[in-house]
């Protein structure tokens, strides 16, 4: 059983090919990386399953069902939850609230219930509160649910989006980047997140990465994607000795 | 210091109508990042649908021999009756002329703006003809003089109203998913789809509310002066539009203060200089503000670069 599993995608902005029959399978419970050198299109690799873009060609399949050309919202309804390279958090927002923006398709309440305390209201409320904290706790940030989110620290905002991505209920996570512009401590801090997270929600989860030992470490099966074609695909260990990767990617010395 | 107090009561009622139509600027740019430039038209188109409802509604009463109806019930009516029609006029404007160019260049959405509402006047123009309508007078005016102010019940009334109608979006906004997921979008619009919100039913929501606040006021001007042209949405539209921008892009707060700022503002220069300057004053007030703070008072700089 697959959870994702994308044949032959290729994309081109204008005559520009970014990528080129991109193939890959996500199984339950799996952690795969995607490697690669900048503007080698791995952001667009994920903007293009999540949705943001529709492929020129190819399939995608998200749990069996067919997801290419079907709006962003849908596609996080079905079970693909995301993080972003950049930080993307709402200024003046709580952390709670962040959380509970994630759980929109699962709030039924409308105008009646947002006025008063219906039974209904009352009920999704506690449940949203209830599961907010308990994913803030599993990444650790459960303390800062009612900070404003522009009061926070990098490390705990990087949290608290993983903690929005994981609150859509997600059946596979994508993770872009997700230690970038962090220290070497904080780099070992979200290894022990994203473990965590894949330990206790059972999750299958995608990223890109930049450093290698962090891809090396986490992952299952890594993709090295140079020119927006996947030039090697294997285990860490596989693609650490491959030829072609050290040339394209790594250069002469394994970068740690 | 009564000659101060009657020029803050005209000003607080100048100020209803710009915070009214800023608010349907200020709403549309946050959550699409675009300025609906044929905003002013739809006021006109409010307090156009506000008088043929009003017209209705009065035949409807006295055909029926319901004579006792007051006054202030046929208004409320026209009004809650009008916002929402004109509501739907609003979406038809984001579906048909806006979202089309969601991807397009700023430019390209602006120019359709503008093109809408010339499609709205001269459409009027081609409907009802020339002539000027005059709203039919729902309630009569009262005259009350507290400590030599001279406040009419009507001015009292839309003050009220529109105090009312603001409180009631902030409550929504605040309160329902569909705002919180609003005011997601004016701080980060690209993320706010991948946590399962759809985009086009907020725009859509969005232009509605802001839409329905416009026929609003509208309406509410038609109350005070009861005289309808194709054309008056457009210099109230551009000052409203003007308070948006100094309230900030996007902040519901900013622009219904900066509207009532704007109407003090006007109403004051008018007392000290000729009304002539009026405009050429006001405005290059305004233009210093915004050299101090070019974001406006509660507009921050856009950080989204992704568009959708």
């Amino acid at each position: 059983m697959t959870i994702l599993r994308v044949e032959h995608m290729t994309h081109y902005f204008g005559g520009l090919r970014a990528v080129n029959n991109y193939n890959l399978t996500v199984d339950p419970g799996q952690i795969r990386g995607l490697i690669g050198p900048n503007g080698a299109g791995k952001s667009t690799v994920f903007n293009l399953i999540t949705g943001l873009y529709t492929p020129t060609e190819g399939t995608i399949l998200l749990d069996g069902e067919d997801i290419v050309g079907r709006p962003p919202y849908q596609i996080a309804d079905m079970g693909l939850g995301r993080t972003f390279q950049n930080l993307q958090l709402w200024r003046h927002m709580t952390v709670l609230e962040h959380v509970k923006m994630a759980r929109y398709s699962k709030i039924t309440y409308g105008l009646v219930g947002a006025f008063f305390a219906t039974p209904r209201r009352v009920r999704e409320e506690a449940e949203i509160k209830a599961k907010a904290y308990s994913l803030l706790e599993l990444v650790g940030v459960g303390h800062l649910a009612e900070q404003n989110v522009t009061n926070l620290p990098y490390g705990a905002l990087r949290r608290v989006e993983m903690a929005r991505a994981l609150a859509t209920e997600p059946k596979i996570l994508f993770l872009d980047e997700p230690t970038a512009g962090m220290n070497p401590e904080e780099l070992v801090q979200m290894m022990e997140i994203i473990r965590k997270v894949h330990r206790e929600l059972n999750l299958a989860i995608f990223l890109i990465e930049h450093r290698m030992k962090f891809v090396m470490e986490l992952c299952d099966i890594v993709q090295t994607l140079v020119f927006g074609e996947v030039i090697a695909e294997g285990p860490p260990d596989y693609i650490q000795n491959d030829p072609q990767v050290i040339e394209a990617y790594l250069g002469t010395e394994v970068e740690t | 210091m009564e000659f101060f107090l009657q020029n803050v009561v005209n000003a607080l009622q100048w100020g209803s109508f710009y915070a009214l139509i800023a608010l349907g600027y200020s709403m549309v740019y946050g959550v699409l990042l675009l300025f609906n430039f044929a905003h002013g038209d739809i006021f006109m188109v409010g307090a156009y649908v506000g008088f043929f409802v009003a017209t209705g509604l009065l035949l409807l009463v006295s055909s029926l021999g319901l004579v006792s109806m007051p006054g202030w019930v046929v208004l409320v009516l026209v009004i809650l009756v009008a916002m929402f029609i004109t509501a739907f006029v609003g979406v038809a404007v984001e579906r048909i002329g806006y979202r089309p160019l969601r991807q397009a260049p700023r430019a390209s959405a602006a120019i359709t703006g503008l093109m809408i509402g010339i499609i709205f006047e001269t459409g009027n123009l081609a409907l009802l003809g020339a002539r000027r309508l005059s709203f039919p007078e729902l309630i009569e005016t009262t005259t009350y003089t507290i400590g030599g102010v001279t406040v009419t019940n009507k001015r009292i009334m839309i003050v009220a109203v529109s105090l009312l109608l603001m409180f009631a979006l902030h409550q929504f906004v605040q309160r329902t998913k569909w705002g919180m997921a609003m005011r997601a979008m004016a701080y980060d619009f690209a993320v706010v789809p991948l946590m399962g919100v759809p985009l086009n039913s907020i725009a859509a929501l969005t232009f509605g509310l802001g839409s329905a606040l416009a026929a609003a006021a509208g309406i509410l001007f038609g109350v005070a002066y009861p005289v309808l042209s194709p054309y008056m949405g457009i210099v109230v539209g551009w000052k409203a539009f003007v308070a948006a921008i100094l309230g900030g892009r996007g902040s519901i707060l900013g622009a219904a203060l900066a509207g009532f700022l704007l109407g003090f503002i006007e109403i004051f220069v008018a007392t000290i200089f000729p009304s002539t300057l009026r405009d050429l004053i006001a405005f290059s007030i305004i233009l210093l503000i915004l050299v101090f703070r070019p974001h406006g008072f509660f507009g921050e700089a856009h950080t989204s670069r992704l568009r959708l």
